[in-house]
């Protein structure tokens, strides 16, 4: 994963905050954006509505589908359960910003291959967990996989073909890295 | 059509690999030839990826709840607090003083519930009876979220509160508080539903219909050998897509356009059309994607309207989505049911009599029916049906993935399995004895049992009741039906440009069935493309007329016009290039991006080059859905319902602990029909999505009301258990090839039929694990138990 290269404020710049929106800058997909937002603000609130990245969707808003998984620091997080005011200085990872220049992440290309989308209201979510399994454990097994989106629903039913799509992206992954 | 407007052709009928045979149609003329199996096709029967899977792993589809306009403002929706009362008064004006606030609306008038067949049995009143708790009443359009959200607290609603009942067995007393003070009809949505008209109604009980009735039930009863009688009981599972309804209304100078995540973009404008008397032309629906719906997504309902109101008043374009409780509560679920089914039959199995007493309750809807299987599945001579709509003070039911049918087959493929096990038959003897009409599904039935059979190891299932130990297994199947439906007034247009690019076009939508991509194959299949070649447009009310996506009918629908259309613009583009080619036209086929002389591939031209050496600017084709080769057994609307129905059996093996009440589905076996599957992956995608929905629905989905308050106790996903990644069963899916010589195509749906056979599927094995029936969805712990210690 990359590493920020550049950081916003931190929380001693930004001083105490009042109830009323203010500039809030975050790190997101390596770029620091800066957008109204209030102290209630939620992460998914403010990269859907203040920023325009509705890539990330919400399914539940209480943290039970797992439809607005996002990576901070690399690590699988519900938005719609986290404080845009609380990941300041946090490296955020959305689904906009998993395909670098243009290529896909392995897990997307499987996503495509074995289908593993129907109407699609998930598949950001899934993608991000799975991809985030991938990376961190390329043996990944079918078990790994089923807890790795335990906590993701599919309405459309698409899980049998997400197990595959993912065994078959850390397949690939890993013969990538012996290549 | 005058009799000449048809010619006889000789055309292969049959499954592919099993049963080919020529038969005779009157086919309209200038149709098509047949196309050959899908193994001699270039891109029909492929698995091409779906053409939208790139937009949706990278998050750049967007969904309704993306739409984000210039000024637009957000609106939410103020519900009732009460189940049943008179609204005497509402006062909205601190909400319209409150920060942000631009518009509030407050609705006149309620659709998608039931309506009293003669208004004056109610006096006329200022505002809408309140029926059921989370009733939409009014909204707020605010420049955010939370201003709306803040306003809703300021508006003051004054209850009269009414008596009211929300339990289907307290609602079918005579001393129930009604729910309607007289008599009901239920208009039908362009997703169906709908109620017969004109039944008695007495209290909260509207009928009996009694369709599908016939010859003596007494007599049949007297001519069995065994009678199987149970009680059945479904409970109400909700829709829940991952994307809630929402719309955006875009109102200026008396256009609207609406944005909505929906099923069928045609009956949102023309929904919006009646409500607010505007000319279809004025109005234009859009939906990119919608993210599911299930049957629930039509119109532009309660929340559309206001969401329109508001746009009006306001100046502005107004986005409503629904809260996750909305969601659960007003916008539609699956009725629950009481079937009472007995079922007479001779000692080698053959039917005598069906009788069905039952009940289905969809709040303060009607058309909580239980399908057509119970009378017109099996041959039986003497069938006798009553059925029941109950109301009650909750939200309205909806089409949900084979409506009715659902819930009647899980009674019928019990009884039918009860049957057999009491007269000693195999489950499957038992169909290949009894499943006998002369229609397309029952042969794909009889293959599809042969093949599933061999397959998931049928030959090793044992007695009921087997394991001696606390944990037993078993394995069970279960049969589907569900109608074979073409819509009319459908038609594809072609367009295609002088440089070669082909552009398709149809007012249908892809809610993520797949639409998009078959619709593709078949125009690159007439042309010699890719699919990637073809530019597919859906999603838009200006666009020709297309189908909903609902009851298995897009792409029956669908793909003979769509080839159609093709098929004309390739024979006008060969007549344009036969003289470059010193060909004669007919001669002209268009292959792998060519168009070249049959048998003499030197003799050919690239797509492209062909169409500029033509000096071929724009051609543009339109073809309608013509009928099906051999009619239609009856007409509905819009919608054809050929005599010939969708099959499709499934297999199941259940592990069943019975110490806690704890049932595991380990194993599914779907193998399903669908005419010529036009992608088969997608095809697989939709019916492993009808088996996972079938496996939440029979073993965790139950909405649950407080009867005191009407409030619904599970409206979250953390409460409303639905199948996640631990709870998926292995599933495996054959699909068979199935010939019907009906149309230019042959496709026919899917969806349905892959979620009606799921549960009684998963209860025919339960009963095999454990030599008890579970009469009762869903199999929770609770019902499990009382199942095993049932005499
Ligand atoms: S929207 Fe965040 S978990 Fe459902
Ligand atoms: S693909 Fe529709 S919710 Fe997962």
């Amino acid at each position: 994963m990359s590493v920020a290269t550049q950081h916003p404020p931190g929380r001693e710049q930004l001083g105490t905050f009042s109830p009323e929106p203010q500039p809030l800058s975050l790190l997101i997909n390596g770029e620091v954006r800066t957008a109204l937002a209030d102290p209630a603000t939620t992460l998914v609130e403010f990269l859907r509505d203040a920023l325009g990245l509705t890539g990330t969707k919400i399914g539940c808003d209480r943290g039970a589908c797992s439809a607005c998984t996002v990576w901070i620091d690399g690590e699988v997080a519900a938005s719609c359960m986290t404080l845009a005011l609380d990941v300041r200085e946090r490296n955020i990872t959305t689904i906009e910003g998993l395909s670098r220049a243009g290529e896909l992440h392995p897990v997307q290309q499987a996503f495509i291959e074995h289908d593993a989308l129907q109407c699609g209201f998930c598949t950001p979510g899934m993608v991000m967990s799975c991809a985030q399994l991938v990376n961190r454990n390329p043996d990944c097994t079918l078990d790994d996989v089923k807890t790795a989106i335990s906590g993701h629903l599919c309405r459309c039913g698409t899980y049998p073909n997400i197990f595959k799509a993912t065994l078959a992206a850390a397949a690939a992954s890993r013969k990538g890295k012996t290549k | 059509m005058s009799a000449d407007a048809f010619e006889q052709r000789s055309l292969p009928a049959g499954i592919v690999g099993d049963a080919v045979k020529q038969v005779t149609r009157n086919v309209p003329r200038g149709e098509p030839p047949a196309w050959p199996a899908n193994a001699e096709l270039q891109v029909v029967g492929k698995d091409v990826p779906r053409m939208d899977a790139l937009d949706k792993v990278t998050g750049r589809a967007r969904y309704t709840f993306d739409v984000q306009l210039p000024r637009m403002l957000y609106a939410r929706t103020l519900n009732s607090t009460v189940p049943h009362a008179r609204i005497k008064s509402i006062d909205t004006s601190r909400a319209e003083k409150s920060p942000g606030v631009r518009a509030v609306h407050v609705l006149e008038r309620l659709l998608m519930i039931a309506e009293l067949r003669d208004p004056g049995d109610e006096a006329s009143e200022p505002y809408p009876i309140v029926r059921f708790t989370g009733q939409p009443i009014a909204a707020v359009a605010a420049t955010s979220a939370r201003a709306a959200e803040a306003a809703l607290e300021l508006i003051r609603v004054e209850y009269e509160p009414i008596p009211h009942v929300t339990e289907f067995e307290d609602a079918i007393q005579s001393s129930s508080p009604p729910v309607f003070p007289g008599p009901t009809e239920q208009r039908a949505t362009a997703g169906g539903g709908g109620a017969a008209q004109g039944l008695p109604q007495k209290g909260n009980l509207r009928g009996p219909s009694t369709g599908g009735s016939r010859g003596e039930i007494e007599r049949g009863f007297k001519e069995a050998d065994v009678v199987v009688e149970g009680e059945y009981r479904t409970q109400v599972q909700t829709h829940t897509p991952l994307e809630p309804h929402g719309i955006v209304a875009d109102w200026r100078d008396e256009e609207l356009t609406i944005y909505a995540s929906t099923q069928h973009v045609m009956s949102v404008r023309d929904e919006a059309a009646e409500i607010f008397k505007l000319p279809k032309e004025k109005i234009r629906a859009i939906s990119d994607y919608t993210g599911g719906g299930f049957g629930a997504k039509y119109g532009v309902g309660n929340y559309g309207t206001l969401a329109i109101h508001l746009s009006r008043k306001a100046g502005a374009p107004v986005r409503l989505v629904l809260d996750r409780r909305e969601e659960h509560v007003s916008v539609g679920n699956r009725p629950s049911t009481l079937q009472r089914l007995k079922i007479g039959a001779k000692r080698d199995g053959s039917l005598t009599a069906i009788e069905l007493h039952s009940f289905g309750t969809g709040g303060v809807a009607a058309g909580a029916g239980v399908g057509m299987c119970h009378h017109s599945m099996y041959p039986c001579p003497n069938v006798s049906i009553e059925h029941y709509d109950v109301f009650t003070n909750a939200g309205p039911c909806a089409a949900f993935r084979g409506p009715g049918q659902t819930q009647g087959i899980f009674a019928l493929e019990q009884a039918i399995d009860a049957v057999a096990a009491r007269l000693g038959i195999d489950p499957i003897a038992m169909r290949d004895k009894i499943d006998t009409r002369d229609a397309d599904d029952v042969r794909a039935r009889a293959a599809e049992r042969r093949i599933g059979a061999e397959k998931f190891g049928w030959s090793r299932r044992r007695a009921p009741g087997s394991d001696a130990g606390p944990i037993k297994r078993g394995i069970g199947m279960a049969q589907s039906m569900w109608p074979y439906i073409v819509n009319s007034y459908t038609t594809c247009e072609i367009r295609i440009a002088g440089d070669g690019t082909v552009d398709a076009f149809c007012g249908t939508q892809d809610i993520g069935t797949g639409t998009r991509t078959v619709f593709a194959q078949v125009v690159a299949e007439e042309l010699g493309l890719r699919a990637e070649d073809v530019r597919v447009h859906v999603g838009d009310s200006r666009f020709p007329p297309g189908p909903p996506s609902g009851g298995s009918r897009v792409t029956s629908s669908l793909t003979p016009a769509a080839r159609n259309a093709a098929h004309a613009a390739a024979r006008d583009i060969a007549s344009r290039v036969a003289p470059l080619l010193k060909a004669p036209a007919d001669e002209l086929i268009f292959k792998k991006g060519h168009i070249e002389r049959r048998g003499d591939s030197k003799t050919s031209l690239g797509f492209a080059e062909a169409l500029r050496r033509a000096g071929i600017e724009t051609l543009v084709h339109r073809a309608d859905r013509r009928d099906d080769y051999e009619g239609y057994a009856r007409k509905a609307g819009e919608l054809n319902i050929s005599p010939h129905a969708i099959g499709g059996v499934q297999f199941a093996e259940v592990c069943v602990d019975t110490q806690t009440g704890a049932v595991k589905v380990e194993r599914m076996l779907a193998v399903h029909d669908c005419g010529r599957p036009i992608n088969p992956k997608l095809v697989e995608s939709q019916i492993l999505g009808g088996v996972v929905q079938g496996v939440s629905y029979a073993l965790y989905e139950d909405r649950r009301l407080d009867a005191a308050t009407g409030v619904q106790l599970n409206a979250n996903i953390d409460q409303y258990k639905i199948v996640g990644s631990r709870e998926t069963p292995q599933i495996e899916v054959h699909l068979i090839e199935l010939i019907g010589a009906q149309s230019s195509t042959d496709a026919r749906g899917v969806a349905e039929p892959a979620n009606v056979a799921t549960a009684a599927a998963i209860a025919n094995a339960f009963f095999n694990a454990t030599g008890k029936r579970i009469y009762t969805l869903p199999m929770t712990p609770a019902n499990v138990l009382a199942a095993l210690r049932a005499e």
